[in-house]
């Protein structure tokens, strides 16, 4: 056992109400720069929809991610025979138009326009160029399922449906579509890193933060093609790549990362997951079907003794192992069995899961009335406007039974909280559906309190990450302090 | 005189800047060591200037270090016609690859709005003596033929003199101006190099051939710590 500690994220798509303050919030303090004003490295995206950038889902274009041949795992967009011959031209990189060009408006033309017949207008002008641009697409162009008929009918994830099924989530009164907030997975097998041939991106030991160190990268572009996610973007104006950082600064001062405090919905939660990390290639070398599960099994218990001897080994802190102990992650991955990870079928085993919403209730069953007596309390489970299959392929590597499993639990702690408060449920019917859901009434009011009732303390458990022992490891504590506390103070020029 | 500053000094500046300036940039301004790759903006013109442009350039070169390393070999091998005549239209192929090559990406840089925004004057320059290097060294390669083997016989001795630091220009002395002007541009163009992108050559990621596919760095370790 090869214990590691990890920096983990669960964002509860029930409660998501897509409104994008993560967005502007990590927009505001990283990526308002030149060269980086078309990334968004936290972005909400509507679904069923193509996403930013556009189709990313699609792997038969981007060639992103890992798949298994002959036994052994290999990136699939490149390896380090082809780098040789694709280093000076990359075929998989995605280009700018696969996201959008980021324009602005030239407000300055409605003080300098000339005396006229018309009001003058500010009108859009490139980002890159400065010129006058017509803008086609952007960023959530297909927003709560904008130009479905293109956008939402190409979603990736929609295979396997039955014709019914897609004709079904855009007829009008019966659509429906939910939002999926996405940054950097910080993943156990990133194909970013490994893609580097510069060797320029890392994983950090002590939380597992993926990092690009950027006084190494080239710009040759591998990271680009290689994340399935696309969530590492080239800044064409430094000639670099860049990506979430999950605001390490921030954690490091034990501050939420920006997306997370800012959340309105309070989706998100953050905290500490244990690994082993010597059995990564092992599970990642999996079956499809069995994927999840065994993403899953790489999660240690900090509760169990023989863990915490094999992290005390390992150098993992005390405070550290404390805070694995309360993360809120570990019970909504590990213990509740509720959120799962995105796309596992790529391979880059990534450590942000989610809670798969559950769809509209439908209303009309019987008489106008929701049947409550019904003997199968999941049926709208399967007849959800949001077919079972449609978040299998997002988050079960296009098996239902993880998901089926997730919305079962989150329907029984509703109806068991309905029993409780509400009382047009019987206790006893409650019981019977937790008892279905492979849930106690103990573990439904857990799940209950920290879904709902949840503080900023509850979802946020930040461990203690020592800023000033890798200080006084790397440099004069007295140097640090009259430093900028992190990046560098050279410059970042793109010549000499 | 002339000569004598033009090939027996100006390579000696001209190594000086090369390595003064790229070691130290290295060690200052390691960000600024970037490919400032523009795939990203124009990705279809990208493919047609720069694969023919950086495979003709490989070839080009690995010949001339090649004839500057082994004269005595190359001149064996070259002793069988047959094998002259490969050498000679490998190397003009090569040529007119990079020639190629570069006329596209100079196009595609000047033709492109978004690729002009990242244009700076020093990219006009290397722009401009590429351009002269390679056009000139093409014209070498039709209007003087055979240059694999007098390459071998009269550059290789003077360049071995230059490694020698006992500078003797007497065996390129007679060669015609077309080759001259290669020779001097050659010495320009190492010593503007370290201000340029041409930088990224020097960063070829040779570890990626043989390093482990994750990498981790934990506080403390200064190496990057290949994972388990």
């Amino acid at each position: 056992m090869n214990v590691r500690s990890q920096i983990s994220m669960v964002f509860h798509l029930d409660k998501c109400i897509g409104c994008h303050t993560c967005s502007v919030a990590c927009k505001n303090v990283w990526t308002d720069r030149k060269g980086a004003e078309y990334m968004w490295w936290n972005n909400v995206e509507t679904k069923p929809g193509t996403g930013y950038p556009t189709l990313w889902e699609d792997q038969e274009e981007y060639q992103g991610g890992w798949e298994v041949s002959d036994g052994k795992l290999r990136l699939k967009s490149t390896s380090k025979k082809k780098i040789v011959f694709n280093i000076f031209h990359n075929p998989h990189m995605p280009s700018i138009d696969d996201y959008y060009e980021p324009w602005t408006y030239n407000y300055e033309h409605l003080f300098d326009a000339p005396a006229g017949d018309d009001q003058p207008v500010a009108r859009p002008i490139s980002q890159i160029t400065g010129e006058l641009v017509q803008i086609e697409s952007g960023p959530n162009w297909d927003d709560d399922l904008g130009g479905s008929p293109v956008y939402a009918a190409n979603d990736p994830n929609l295979e396997g449906l039955s014709e019914e099924q897609r004709e079904q989530l855009s007829s009008v009164e019966r659509l429906v579509y939910f939002y999926l907030p996405r940054i950097c997975n910080h993943c156990l097998n990133p194909s970013c890193v490994a893609s580097c041939p510069s060797g320029a991106l890392y994983k950090r030991g002590q939380d597992g933060i993926v990092l690009v160190d950027q006084n190494r990268c080239r710009a040759w572009r591998s990271c680009i093609a290689a994340c399935p996610y696309k969530k590492v973007y080239y800044n064409w104006f430094a000639g670099k790549a860049e990506k979430c950082i999950l605001c390490y600064p921030r954690l490091e001062t034990g501050q939420a990362p920006a997306c997370f405090h800012s959340c309105v919905g309070r989706i998100r939660y953050l905290g500490v997951l244990l690994y082993d990390a010597s059995r990564i290639e092992e599970v990642a070398l999996k079956k499809d079907s069995e994927l999840v599960e065994a993403h899953r099994s790489l999660i240690l218990d900090p509760h169990d003794p023989e863990v915490i001897a094999a992290a005390r080994a390992a150098g993992i802190d005390e405070g550290v192992l404390e805070s694995a102990r309360k993360s809120p992650v570990f019970k909504f991955v590990k213990e509740w069995k509720m959120a799962l990870p995105p796309h596992i079928e790529y391979r880059t085993m990534p450590m942000l899961f989610y809670v798969p919403p559950l769809s509209p209730v439908i209303s009309s069953r019987v008489n106008g009335l929701v049947d409550f007596d019904s003997t199968d309390f999941f049926h709208d489970i399967d007849e959800s406007r949001v077919p079972v299959r449609f978040l299998a392929n997002l988050l079960g590597a296009g098996e239902e039974r993880e998901v089926r499993y997730a919305l079962r639990k989150q329907k029984a702690v509703r109806w068991w909280r309905r029993a409780q408060t509400a009382g047009d449920v019987s206790q006893e019917t409650a019981l019977r559906m937790l008892e279905e859901a492979d849930c106690t009434p103990e573990q439904a009011e857990a799940i209950y309190q920290l879904t709902s009732l949840c503080t900023f303390e509850d979802r946020f458990v930040i461990p203690p990450m020592h800023r000033e022992q890798v200080i006084e490891q790397r440099q004069s504590p007295r140097q640090a302090q009259s430093s900028a506390g992190f990046g560098f103070t050279t410059g970042t020029g793109r010549s000499i | 005189m002339f000569d004598t500053l033009l090939f027996g000094v100006l390579p000696y500046v001209a190594m000086f800047t090369f390595f003064l300036v790229t070691i130290q940039r290295y060690r200052q301004r390691s960000f600024s060591y970037s490919s400032l790759s523009s795939q990203f903006l124009e990705n279809r013109k990208h493919f047609w200037s720069l694969v023919p442009f950086h495979y003709g350039i490989l070839v080009v070169l690995t010949g001339h270090i090649v004839a500057f390393l082994f004269p005595r070999e190359l001149l064996a091998f070259n002793s069988r016609p047959v094998r002259l005549y490969i050498l000679e239209i490998a190397a003009l192929t090569g040529g007119l690859m990079t020639l190629v090559g570069l006329m596209s990406a100079i196009f595609r840089r000047a033709t492109t709005a978004k690729i002009r925004t990242v244009t700076t004057v020093s990219d006009w320059l290397v722009y401009a003596m590429l351009t002269l290097q390679v056009a000139n060294g093409v014209y070498v390669a039709v209007v003087h033929p055979w240059g694999s083997s007098w390459f071998a016989a009269s550059v290789s001795p003077y360049l071995w003199s230059l490694a020698r630091l006992t500078p003797d220009i007497t065996t390129i002395a007679p060669l015609p101006w077309g080759v001259k002007l290669h020779i001097v541009n050659a010495y320009l163009l190492i010593g503007f190099f370290p201000f340029t992108r041409l930088v990224h050559v020097l960063v070829i990621p040779n570890v990626y051939l043989w390093r482990k596919p994750q990498v981790v760095r934990w506080p403390g370790r200064s190496r990057p710590y290949p994972a388990a």
